[in-house]
């Protein structure tokens, strides 16, 4: 494990005290409804958390809270084993966080944002220059440092932001909507960044998303909240497995043996929605029957042009869960297992 | 004041002067409006100095002490407008997420204040005296005329920074500017107190402390060292920022609501 980053007040180890809890935790707006309404939630030292939700389902106001910027209406709430609301500035001096806007200085460059922050976390004179670069160095914006950022790239943006959150070697990290809108190179980089500050510095990160492959790319578990409350909970394959059956979709090469295929497929399992051509149908056995499917089909004699099989996704149980899909979700995607 | 204060204080002043310096467009309009203005005031009504009373033959010099106003007006505007940028952009709100004292956070944020209204007072000054304004108090008389310039900026810029922080938008803080300029058309700013002959005019200008602030920079111009108008008028530049740092100190403890 390569040692953290901290000064002042660094958490150098993991320990029970580096993860959050939360208990009941509401926010209620004046003559609004309430934004977070009695949610409980534990995540671990070391562990990446998903929170996942719509724009509105209150991930940012529990961000906030969680944050000490903003006092809850009523529960409450440990961060690193410090209470949120007595307690706020040793919450402060535990965590990092990069809100939902990357909120930089277009006037300044990354460097001076660097030194800016370091001082601001009581770093020392003489660490706060080899701190900004050792942070710009990692997140790839060493050759940038001396730019100004309104001329960075959203990307570029993020990046900042995470190393600015970073500067004082926080044990737990907020991360609010961090890809959103960034192309799928910066939101990939990212990633590996948060992946590797979990994996080999044991920080705890909780990660709110609009994203269901972010969540399920990245966090250990994951929770859906929609309308201030959680509707579901667990790591990505229990939630998945609890919704369940695997589809499987297949598309002939003759158009005319769709009903053929068809009648095939639903010895499986119900049949469900494909795509035009092709035929569909739920996996009762699961994965696992994939092979009898293809052996049934070469049985009949159907060439088939595709075959895919799709994996139950984060975005079948936000439904399940829900009732609606996840706005603006990228989806898990399908799994293609070849063609025949 | 502890080190950790002065670090937080320093760290914020070294960036709001760096943010006034690469902001061409806050400084350039800060310089020449004013300049504009007393060139158009000084030719235009310069046959004012034959009415009786008035107290120099220059109008240019009883006029000089009009942009040293007019700039710190630009300072309210300016300094508000900055951090209300900070607020819509929640640059704020990583401020707030360190162990930022609200102190440190109003008293940094006046730094570019400090910095505009000292290039102002300079500017406005010798371009004065170059343009024939007399300076009876000489080089002291300039010191002072400085210091109270970057004062009044400096009180003016933490009306900015309650307005900032009040209302979370650089707009709402830039309609203040004409509210503010209404005082300065309804002060003693184009005759002296003595000459304003219609009562509720003169009666406005005498309750404006514009008035003062414009008799303190004249008495330096023109009149010779006088104890009374330099102290009504730092008197005067020290209340508006006590108030207007009480007042932003108390909409801070409203707009962060960290715990």
């Amino acid at each position: 494990m390569r040692p953290r980053l901290g000064v002042g007040k660094p958490a150098t180890r993991m320990s029970a005290g580096d993860g959050i809890e939360v208990e009941g935790l509401v926010r209620e707006f004046k003559n609004g409804p309430r934004a977070v309404d009695g949610i409980d939630l534990t995540v671990e030292a070391g562990e990446i958390y998903g929170f996942l939700g719509p724009n509105g389902a209150g991930k940012s106001t529990t961000v906030l809270m969680l944050t000490t910027l903003l006092p809850p209406t009523a529960g409450t709430a440990r961060v690193a084993g410090f209470d949120i609301v007595s307690q706020g500035p040793r919450v402060r001096s535990s965590i990092g966080a990069a809100l939902q806007e990357a909120a930089l200085d277009p006037l300044l460059t990354g460097a001076e944002h660097m030194r800016l922050q370091t001082a601001l976390h009581g770093i020392p004179k003489a660490e706060r220059t080899a701190r900004g670069a050792e942070l710009l160095e990692r997140v790839g914006l060493a050759e940038a440092g001396d730019r100004k950022v309104g001329g960075y790239s959203g990307g570029m943006k993020r990046r900042l932001d995470l190393a600015l959150a970073l500067a004082h070697g926080p044990s737990i990290l907020f991360l609010d909507e961090p890809t959103t809108g960034l192309d799928i190179q910066s939101r990939t980089a990212l990633w590996d960044e948060v992946s590797r500050l979990a994996a080999e510095e044991g920080v705890t990160v909780f990660l709110t998303t609009q994203y269901l492959e972010e969540a399920d790319a990245l966090a250990g578990r994951v929770g859906i909240i929609d309308h201030g409350q959680i509707v579901a909970e667990g790591t990505p394959a229990e939630l998945k497995a609890e919704i369940g059956r695997p589809t499987v979709e297949a598309v002939p090469r003759e158009p005319g043996e769709r009903e053929r295929l068809a009648a095939v497929l639903e010895r499986f399992g119900e049949r469900t929605g494909g795509s035009p051509g092709g035929a569909a149908a739920l996996l009762e056995g699961g994965e696992s029957q994939l092979a009898e499917v293809v052996r049934a089909l070469d049985g009949e004699g159907i060439a088939i042009e595709t075959l895919q099989l799709h994996a139950p996704s984060l975005d079948d149980v936000f439904l399940a869960k829900t009732g609606h899909s996840l706005e603006g979700s990228g989806g898990a995607g399908a799994e293609p297992v070849g063609s025949a | 004041m502890s080190g950790a204060l002065r670090t937080q204080v320093g760290q914020l002043a070294h960036r709001s002067v760096l943010r006034t310096l690469r902001q061409p467009a806050q400084i350039v309009p800060a310089l020449v409006f004013p300049l504009f203005l007393l060139a158009v005031n000084s030719g235009g009504l310069k046959d004012a100095t034959s009415l009786p009373g008035f107290p120099t033959d220059s109008y240019l010099t009883f006029a000089l002490a009009v942009p040293f106003m007019q700039g710190a007006l630009f300072s309210v505007m300016n300094a508000g407008t900055d951090l209300a940028r900070d607020i819509e952009t929640g640059f704020l709100n990583r401020l707030a997420l360190t162990p930022l004292r609200g102190a440190a956070l109003l008293s940094g944020l006046l730094a570019g204040a400090v910095v505009l209204g000292l290039v102002q007072a300079v500017t406005y000054l010798t371009v004065g005296l170059i343009a024939g304004a007399e300076l009876v108090t000489g080089v002291g008389g300039a010191l002072v005329i400085v210091a109270l310039a970057v004062s009044i900026t400096v009180g003016f810029g933490s009306i900015g920074l309650f307005a900032a922080l009040r209302t979370g938008s650089g707009e709402a803080v830039q309609s203040l500017f004409p509210v503010f300029f209404v005082f300065l058309f309804i002060s003693a700013m184009a005759l002296p107190l003595e000459l304003l002959q219609t009562q509720w005019f003169h009666d406005v200008a005498a309750a404006n402390p514009v008035t003062y602030l414009l008799e303190a920079f004249r008495s330096l111009l023109f009149e010779g060292w006088d104890a009374g108008a330099l102290a009504l008028g730092f008197g005067i530049a020290a209340v508006i920022l006590l108030v207007g740092m009480l007042a932003a100190g108390s909409a801070l403890k409203t707009r962060l609501v960290r715990t």
